[in-house]
């Protein structure tokens, strides 16, 4: 299976013969697993499962994401989670009480919050909440966008990549699992920050990337002073 | 000797008008990911069909009405651009191209893992920059390209191409003027397995010439398969080990 490892499949492509290996991004026809994306290949626990190269943020529960406000409804925010699917807050799902007609006094219309999607139903109706310590609305710092595919990797193994970006630049970073991602710092570091993680989402698919980031990041840094 | 009389023909010593072999398809070129704006895109060129294919979505639907609760709407928007053909194209749909909309669609759809994404709508738009006969079959050959590229789940991709009949003799992916002036013309999009999405006809053929127009076709679509997966394929291969990103940037910014 090593042959198959980091290799680029299209949709349709064999990756196995044994069903009991189907992964993420598979499907299994006449007891072949193939890919069901356009990505790369790769065996994960005894399993091969294809990641994909691009594709939307489908929401999932638990997942922490940032939102936007786009409109307030009866006791709801709706929240635009870069998703085909919005999602909702509720009032009830603040960490303090509030009163219906101070809504728009907490949360306006474009107002961004790091989030977390409370449920998702059959429907594709999104709860969302703010009830955790680590969440709430954002008031400083920048958001930069990318593809919610290239999330893993920007986080890396464990959080190699993120932890090492956050201890490299001085910079607050959250990443929403729907691609958008929140830098916090002084001006030139969150410059840096996001020309980095732009570098990141278009060498997402290459090997050692943190390692020639950690040299990037370096070298600028050193040419700066 | 036919070319002597005044009878044109369409072959001559055994090759088409364009140097062809009658089982030769046209030569093929595939970029994918053209479009900044679009989830996936593709531009293909087939001979001289000139065609260019975006994807969005899967995103919201819109009007909402046309939404449904268990799975994803697809919308294929089939159009030609004004310039594409000699004789000024009026532009808008018409019926034409609203049929070859529709069946374009449904060549597509079942390939496409519409369950993934309940209540959301996959568009596709394809826009004929140049024809020369066979521009649907370019079309879902464009468009299957742009929906991988644009990560939508997919069982495999699609492959389309055309068999005709000119000079009683069926030929593979007619032109223009075999198009034109020819007696048939089978359109087939099929998967690499070899399922049949996509089998019209014009024209009239008897039952032999049209099994052989078929497996003519369907020889034609596994080799546009290949073009197109490899066209996927390189996109991503080739910056497999790209040089360090230091320097890559590095000089972009001195």
């Amino acid at each position: 299976m090593d042959r198959m490892d980091r290799n680029v499949v299209v949709p349709g492509d064999l990756l196995s013969d044994d069903p009991k290996k189907a992964g993420e991004g598979t499907y299994v026809k006449d007891g072949k697993v193939c890919s069901l994306l356009y990505g790369m290949a790769s065996s994960y626990k005894d399993k091969v499962r294809v990641i994909p190269l691009a594709g939307k943020y489908v929401p999932s529960p638990g997942d922490a994401v940032i939102g936007t406000v786009q409109d307030i409804v009866f006791s709801n925010w709706i929240v635009n989670i870069n998703s085909p699917y919005e999602g909702l807050l509720h009032i009830s799902e603040l960490p303090r009480k509030i009163e219906m007609n101070e809504m728009s006094k907490y949360l306006r219309i474009g107002s961004s919050v790091m989030i977390r999607v409370k449920d998702v139903d059959s429907t594709m109706k999104v709860e969302l909440t703010l009830n955790d310590r680590r969440l709430g609305i954002l008031t400083r710092g920048r958001v930069a966008e990318i593809s919610p595919t290239r999330v893993p990797r920007l986080i890396g193994k464990g959080g190699s990549m993120i932890n090492m970006l956050k201890k490299e630049l001085n910079c607050n970073i959250f990443v929403g699992q729907n691609g958008r991602i929140w830098v916090d710092g002084n001006d030139d570091d969150m410059d840096l920050a996001l020309k980095t993680i732009l570098i990141i989402e278009k060498e997402a698919h290459t090997t050692g990337l943190t390692d020639r980031i950690l040299e990037f990041l370096r070298a600028e840094k050193e040419a700066r002073s | 000797m036919i070319g002597m009389d005044d009878k044109l023909s369409f072959f001559k010593n055994g090759v088409r008008l364009d140097g062809r072999r009658p089982d030769e398809l046209r030569p093929i070129k595939i970029e994918v990911g053209v479009l900044e704006r679009a989830d996936g895109s593709c531009y293909m060129e087939m001979g001289g069909n000139k065609v260019i294919a975006a994807v969005y979505g899967p995103r919201e639907v819109h009007p909402r009405h046309l939404q449904e609760a268990t799975r994803a709407i697809v919308r294929y928007r089939y159009n030609m651009a004004s310039f594409s053909v000699e004789e000024r194209k009026r532009p808008g749909p018409d019926r034409r191209s609203n049929e070859v909309s529709k069946v374009s669609r449904e060549a597509l759809e079942p390939v496409i893992l519409t369950s993934y994404f309940p209540k959301s709508v996959v568009d596709i738009f394809v826009e004929v920059l140049q024809a020369d006969a066979g521009t649907r079959t370019v079309g879902i050959n464009a468009a299957s390209v742009a929906l991988a590229d644009a990560g939508i789940p997919m069982k495999s991709l699609i492959s389309s191409c055309a068999a005709g009949k000119v000079d009683g003799e069926v030929v593979l992916d007619p032109m223009k003027l075999e198009d034109n002036f020819g007696e048939a013309d089978v359109p087939i999009a099929m998967t690499p397995n070899g399922d049949i999405t996509l089998l019209q006809m014009d024209g009239r053929l008897t039952t032999e010439e049209f099994r052989k127009a078929l497996e003519t076709a369907k020889v034609g679509c596994e080799q546009i398969y290949e073009i197109q997966r490899k066209a996927l394929v390189d996109r991503y291969s080739h910056m497999e080990e790209p040089e360090s990103c230091n320097e890559a940037v590095a000089e972009g910014e001195i």
